[in-house]
């Protein structure tokens, strides 16, 4: 099955619209609790990191009984170095994003954590695509 | 037929019931339809928190409890109440007149639930230190709140914490007392005076315990009937309440909004009013939330004081409590070393007893317990929700174009059970106007459609 998001960049009030949406997707498909837990706690960091930094993005997601793909891609600034953005705590986000709670530099690090899969690739200047995969089926 | 995983206090009466759909638009769960023009509760989905009951204009939703004259099959007739029922009354009327009230109706002793606070307030800070990997822990107070996790947050169960609620505390207090002094347990009967429908869910069918240590339920504007009668009437001279120290200030406030989170550690939030709670949870489950300690969560707006069965305005119920509790405070809440008898006496057997076994996940959104066979279902409910209107009418009978989608999905209703797929069925010729009057009276009933044909 397929389902896509469009995602507006800068607009935090609707950050994490998308990853309820699909929340409620995965309870409606029986998806066990702890895997629902894991695959909306990547999915909300990635969408909010499109808000935070590009200009707009799409989620698409595919989910068959096997595994759940989450395909982010963002038009957006890039990520110029890919590794120091993985490090824990580190952050380009602006004193006013970390003042509505965001942006603690934590995002990617926990994406890693709670997807199966990871891969990043991002032009500088273009946009980031993040693909993220967890697997439903131990 | 699904499985029934909940006792449910609710019952909707089917013979008072006018199918006016009040109830059905107000369940914050989407657990009514109407069907023969009545409202029907669909047990798997109801969490007791009562919204129904009170929108309800001819009374025809009641809640189940004991008997009044069920006491009286016992020697030992205790009444457990709530702190909030003092806070029903008048201020020119004591808890002693009150408690004096309670005895001339028969009961032999009356304990103020929150006495359990003693012995719980320890065992929750001591379990947020041993859960430390857990956070938000999340009261087990309001169980109409365990079971809206139970159904809508399936992935926040394990954040509940397993301990019992002060009621059950102060049953069990009760029942060890008395077995001491002699009595044997088919003589005691201890009742509960509820605030609440979820409570009394809660005692007929625990989540977490095996069986209740209550014997029986009273409903509290039942009681507050009875005893306000007696007060009135010049009140009674059974003031021979044994000398059971009183509540502490915080066991006066813990049912009220903020009463836990006052006395926990960390970063704290209390959150009351239902659809106040299921907002805050979903940010909770998606982790946009996550600095959170403790998080104290009550179906009831002013948390217990709001609820169904309070016959007071919430509002002057806090105030009253409030007052109590600061009169509390100022001569001091320390309740010294523990007597003979009190409830911190018996610290370390109640303690022994407090935990809950497991709080499990009984999801209400599932399509199906397969994945595949859900994921079909899931594409041909994608297909209905784009047909559907979205006016959330509930002329189908149920609370939404969502919920319409979902119940067709499950076999549950059909696509012509909306009245905007009638037009066009209608127009195409493909249904008869015959065929959808008979359909609305199936959904509304055969009495709802009668007044009509008299218009000329």
């Amino acid at each position: 099955m397929h389902f896509e998001y469009i995602i507006d960049g800068g607009n935090f009030a609707k950050a994490g619209t998308a990853s309820s949406l699909f929340k409620k997707v995965l309870k409606q498909l029986n998806v066990d609790p702890k895997l629902i837990k894991r695959t909306v706690v990547a999915l909300y960091e990635a969408e909010v990191n499109i808000v935070a930094h590009a200009y707009n993005g799409v989620i698409r997601i595919d989910i068959d009984t096997e595994r759940i793909y989450i395909n982010l891609t963002d038009k957006g600034p890039g990520i110029p170095d890919i590794e120091l953005a993985m490090q824990k705590g580190y952050s380009t986000a602006t004193p006013e994003v970390r003042e509505m709670g965001f942006g603690a530099g934590m995002g990617l690090s926990n994406i890693k954590a709670n997807a199966d899969k990871l891969k990043i690739q991002s032009e500088v200047g273009k946009g980031t695509t993040v693909e993220i995969e967890i697997l439903l089926k131990g | 037929m699904d499985k029934q995983y909940f006792h449910h206090a609710l019952n909707i009466r089917e013979e008072v019931c006018i199918g006016c759909s009040h109830c059905m638009r107000v369940c914050p769960t989407e657990a009514i339809r109407v069907r023969d023009g009545k409202s029907r509760l669909e047990a798997n989905r109801c969490i007791d928190c009562g919204e129904c009951y009170r929108v309800c204009p001819v009374e025809a939703i009641t809640i189940e409890d004991d008997d009044f004259n069920k006491i009286f099959d016992y020697t030992s007739r205790i009444a457990l109440v709530p702190a909030i029922f003092m806070g029903q009354f008048p201020e020119d009327i004591t808890a002693a007149q009150i408690f004096a009230g309670i005895k001339d109706l028969g009961f032999t002793h009356v304990f103020e639930v929150e006495q359990g606070v003693e012995i719980l307030r320890f065992a929750m800070t001591e379990y947020a230190k041993t859960h430390e990997h857990l956070r938000p822990l999340i009261s087990s107070f309001c169980p109409a709140v365990v079971r809206l996790i139970q159904v809508k947050f399936p992935s926040l169960t394990d954040n509940i914490m397993l301990l019992r609620p002060p009621l059950d505390i102060a049953a069990a207090y009760y029942r060890k007392l008395l077995t001491d002094q002699g009595a044997s347990e088919e003589e005691m009967g201890i009742f509960y005076v509820t605030p609440c429908a979820a409570k009394i869910a809660a005692v007929k069918s625990p989540v977490g315990e095996e069986s209740s240590v209550i014997t029986g339920v009273i409903n509290m504007d039942v009681l507050y009937n009875k005893v306000y009668r007696i007060i009135k009437k010049g009140g009674s001279h059974n003031f021979d309440v044994p000398g059971i120290r009183p509540l502490s200030s915080y066991g006066i406030t813990w049912s009220l909004t903020s009463g836990e989170k006052d006395l926990m550690e960390g970063r704290c939030l209390a959150i009351d009013e239902i659809h106040n709670v299921i907002a805050f949870l979903e940010k909770v489950e998606n982790e946009e939330i996550t600095d959170i300690d403790f998080l104290e969560l009550r179906a009831c707006d002013q948390s217990c004081a709001g609820g169904v069965l309070t016959n007071g305005n919430r509002f002057l119920t806090t105030d009253r409590l409030r007052k109590r509790a600061n009169i509390r405070k100022l001569k001091g809440d320390d309740p010294g070393k523990p007597e003979e008898k009190s409830i911190t006496y018996y610290q370390d057997y109640l303690l022994e007893n407090i935990n809950l076994t497991s709080v499990y996940p009984r999801s209400m959104h599932k399509f199906d317990d397969d994945m595949g066979v859900a994921m079909k279902k899931m594409n041909r409910f994608n297909e209905l929700i784009k047909l559907f209107p979205q006016v959330d009418c509930g002329v189908c009978g149920a609370p939404s174009c969502q919920a319409l989608s979902e119940d067709i999905v499950k076999e549950k209703a059909k696509l012509t059970d909306c009245i905007f797929v009638q037009k066009i069925y209608e127009q195409r010729g493909s249904l008869s106007q015959e065929d959808t009057l008979r359909i609305m009276k199936n959904i509304w009933g055969d009495e709802r459609m009668n007044p009509y044909s008299k218009i000329e």
